[in-house]
C-alpha cells in the first residue's frame, strides 16, 4: 500500500516526515505558549540537617585543584570518620552556584572580589597568594620571553574571562606592562586555558605559576615582572548558610595551619 | 477514530501531566526570573547583537553543509545496497549519544593544530581552525549532521520508489532520477530536517566551547555568551541573552514552519 497523506494532498508525504514536522510543529507551539503564558510566581525553599556524618562540601577556585585534593586527604587521615568532598571551578561561577543556593559549606576564592559577591560568607581569611606565569609549550619553542613577546599575531594566546579571578590578574598584569594582548579565546577558569597550551592550540597562556608547576610535564613557565602588581590574595570561608558549620571551621583552620601551609608552598603558593 | 468519554486512563494521563509540567516548569522558572523592563535595552547591546549574530550566521552555514553532505549520505543509506550499511548508519548516529564536548575534544584531535588532519593542515596550508568562525560551523555541522540525515534517510524509505522506477523505465539516469523525481518527493522532510538541523546547530555549546574556543564577535556564539554571563556572576544578564536566544529561535521556527512545514 503506497503510502498517502489525506492532509497535504501530495503524492507521498512519509510518515517519517509527518513525525518530524509534527514534532516541529509541536515544539513551536509548546514554546509560545510558554512564552505567552509568562505569568508564574517562584517560590524559594531552605532546608538544615544534621551535621553529624556529613561530608564537608568545599567550593574551591580551579587553581587549588591539586594543592586542596592533597589538604583534603590530609584532613580526612587526621581526622577519622570525616569526608571531604570538592568542588572545583572558576571562582566566578562559583560564587554564582553558592547565590543560588549551591549546598556548599566552605568557599575558597582566587580573588577577594568573588568572595565579596558571596551573600553569606562568614569572615573570609587569607590563606594564600598566587601570581601570573605566562605558561608555553614544553621547552619553550616560541622563545617567549616576557609579556612583550606576546603582543604580536604571530603567536596565539588563551586568557581567563576578565570575570575569574586569573583573567582579572591578567588585565591588570598587562596594563602594567603597557601593552596590548589580543587572545584567541577567553577560558571560564585557569585550568581551561592551561588545556590549551597543553593540547598545543595556543601557545602561550597567562595562568598561575602552582598551575603551571602542577603541569611541569607538559608546559614550561615563564616569570615576568609585572606579575608582581597582579598578585592574588585567596581567602577561605565558612559558609553562614553550611549544613556542616562545625566540619567546614575544622578544614578552615587545618587549610590555615602550619601543615596546611606546606602543602600550599609546596604546590607554588606564597604565604599570605 | 472517535473519542470516548472518560478513554483516558489514569496510568496514562498522571505520567504524562508529570511530563509535561516537568518540561514547563524550567522554562516558566526562567520566565519568573526575566526582568522585563530590561529587556529591550539588553538587546541593544553592541555584544548580544554580535553573539546572536554569529550565531544566526553560524548555524545557516553549518546547516547548508549539512544539506550538501547529508542528504547524499540519506540517499546512500537509504537506496544503495552496499556491505556495511548498518555500520555506516550505527556511526552516523554516534555524535548524537556522544556527550557534545566529547565530540569537541574528538574535533581538536582530528582538526586541531596537532590533530590528526588539522596538523597536516597546519604545515601544508598555514590553516588552523580552532578559535576561527570555520571552527563554530564545523563544531555545529558535526553535531547537528546526523539530525538530517536520519530524517532525510527516514522520509527517502518512505517515499515511494515506485516513481523513481518509472523513472527509470522511461530512461533516467539515476542522477536525472534522484534530481528531478526523488528531491521534489522528499523535499518536506528535507525540509524538516534542515529545520531541526539547524536549531541543534544554533543551541549547540559543548562541542563548540571545547573546538573552536570563546571570543566576542569570532566564535562566541549566544549559548555561549549565555553561559560566560551565567559564569561572570550576572545571573539577570544570563537569563536575558536566554530569553533571547529563545525568542528568536522560536520566532524564526513559526516562520519556517508556515512557510515549509505546513502543506500548500
Amino acid at each position: 500500500m503506497p503510502p498517502e497523506s489525506s492532509t497535504t494532498g501530495r503524492i507521498c508525504c512519509p510518515a517519517t516526515v509527518i513525525s518530524v514536522k509534527r514534532l516541529l510543529r509541536s515544539t513551536v507551539a509548546g514554546l509560545a505558549v510558554t512564552l505567552t503564558a509568562s505569568l508564574a510566581a517562584c517560590g524559594s525553599g531552605s532546608g538544615s540537617g544534621s551535621e553529624a556524618g556529613r561530608p564537608v562540601t568545599v567550593f574551591a577556585a580551579a587553581s587549588l585543584t591539586e594543592s586542596f585534593t592533597t589538604l583534603g586527604d590530609r584532613f580526612e587521615a587526621a581526622h577519622p570518620g570525616s569526608t571531604v568532598t570538592f568542588n572545583f571551578g572558576g571562582s566566578s561561577a562559583l560564587a554564582t552556584q553558592i547565590n543560588e543556593g549551591a549546598p556548599a559549606d566552605v568557599f575558597a576564592s582566587a580573588a577577594p572580589a568573588n568572595m565579596a559577591a558571596v551573600t553569606d560568607a562568614g569572615t573570609p581569611a587569607t590563606f594564600a597568594r598566587n601570581q601570573l606565569v605566562i605558561a608555553v609549550g614544553k621547552g619553550n619553542p616560541k622563545g617567549v620571553t616576557g609579556l612583550a613577546a606576546l603582543t604580536g599575531p604571530r603567536l596565539k594566546v588563551a586568557l581567563c574571562a576578565a570575570a575569574v579571578p586569573c583573567g582579572a590578574a591578567a588585565t591588570t598584569a598587562i596594563a602594567a606592562a603597557g601593552v596590548t594582548i589580543t587572545p584567541v579565546t577567553l577560558e571560564q577558569d585557569v585550568k581551561a586555558a592551561l588545556s590549551k597550551v597543553r593540547l598545543g592550540e595556543v601557545d602561550a597562556a597567562l595562568v598561575y605559576r602552582t598551575d603551571a608547576k602542577a603541569a611541569a610535564a607538559d608546559v614550561d613557565a615563564i616569570e615576568f615582572p609585572e606579575s608582581a602588581r597582579a598578585v592574588n590574595d585567596y581567602p577561605i570561608a565558612v559558609l553562614t548558610g553550611a549544613r556542616n558549620t562545625a566540619g567546614g571551621q575544622a578544614f578552615v583552620d587545618y587549610v590555615l595551619s602550619p601543615e596546611g601551609l606546606r602543602v600550599l608552598t609546596d604546590a607554588g603558593f606564597q604565604a599570605p | 477514530m472517535r473519542k470516548r468519554r472518560g478513554g483516558v486512563p489514569l496510568p496514562l494521563l498522571l505520567p504524562a501531566a508529570v511530563g509535561l509540567i516537568f518540561l514547563v516548569l524550567p522554562l516558566v522558572g526562567l520566565l519568573a526570573r526575566t526582568p522585563w523592563s530590561s529587556l529591550l535595552t539588553r538587546l541593544a547591546e553592541p555584544g548580544v547583537t554580535q553573539a546572536l549574530r554569529l550565531s544566526l550566521w553560524t548555524s545557516t552555514l553549518a546547516t547548508l553543509v549539512c544539506l550538501v553532505l547529508g542528504v547524499p549520505l540519506a540517499w546512500l543509506l537509504a537506496r544503495v545496497e552496499f556491505p556495511g550499511r548498518r555500520l555506516v548508519r550505527a556511526l552516523i548516529t554516534v555524535p548524537l549519544v556522544l556527550p557534545p564536548v566529547v565530540g569537541g575534544i574528538a574535533l581538536l584531535l582530528a582538526l586541531g593544530r596537532r590533530g590528526l588532519v588539522g596538523s597536516w593542515l597546519d604545515s601544508t596550508f598555514g590553516i588552523t581552525l580552532p578559535f576561527t568562525t570555520a571552527g563554530v560551523v564545523i563544531a555545529e555541522a558535526f553535531v547537528a549532521l546526523p539530525f538530517l540525515v536520519i530524517s532525510v534517510e527516514g522520509a527517502l524509505r518512505g517515499a515511494d520508489t515506485r516513481f523513481e522506477e518509472a523513472a527509470a523505465t522511461l530512461g533516467a539516469t539515476r542522477w536525472v532520477s534522484f534530481t528531478h523525481v526523488t528531491l521534489p518527493l522528499v523535499a518536506p522532510g528535507i525540509a524538516a530536517g534542515a529545520v531541526l538541523c539547524w536549531a541543534r546547530a544554533l543551541g549547540e555549546f559543548g562541542a563548540t566551547i571545547t573546538f573552536a574556543g570563546n571570543y566576542p564577535g569570532i566564535t562566541q556564539t549566544m549559548p555561549l555568551a549565555v553561559y560566560q554571563t551565567m559564569e561572570s556572576g550576572d545571573l539577570e544578564g544570563a537569563v536575558v541573552l536566554s530569553l533571547i536566544l529563545l525568542v528568536v529561535s522560536v520566532t524564526i521556527l513559526a516562520a519556517l514552519r508556515d512557510k515549509w512545514l505546513t502543506a500548500p
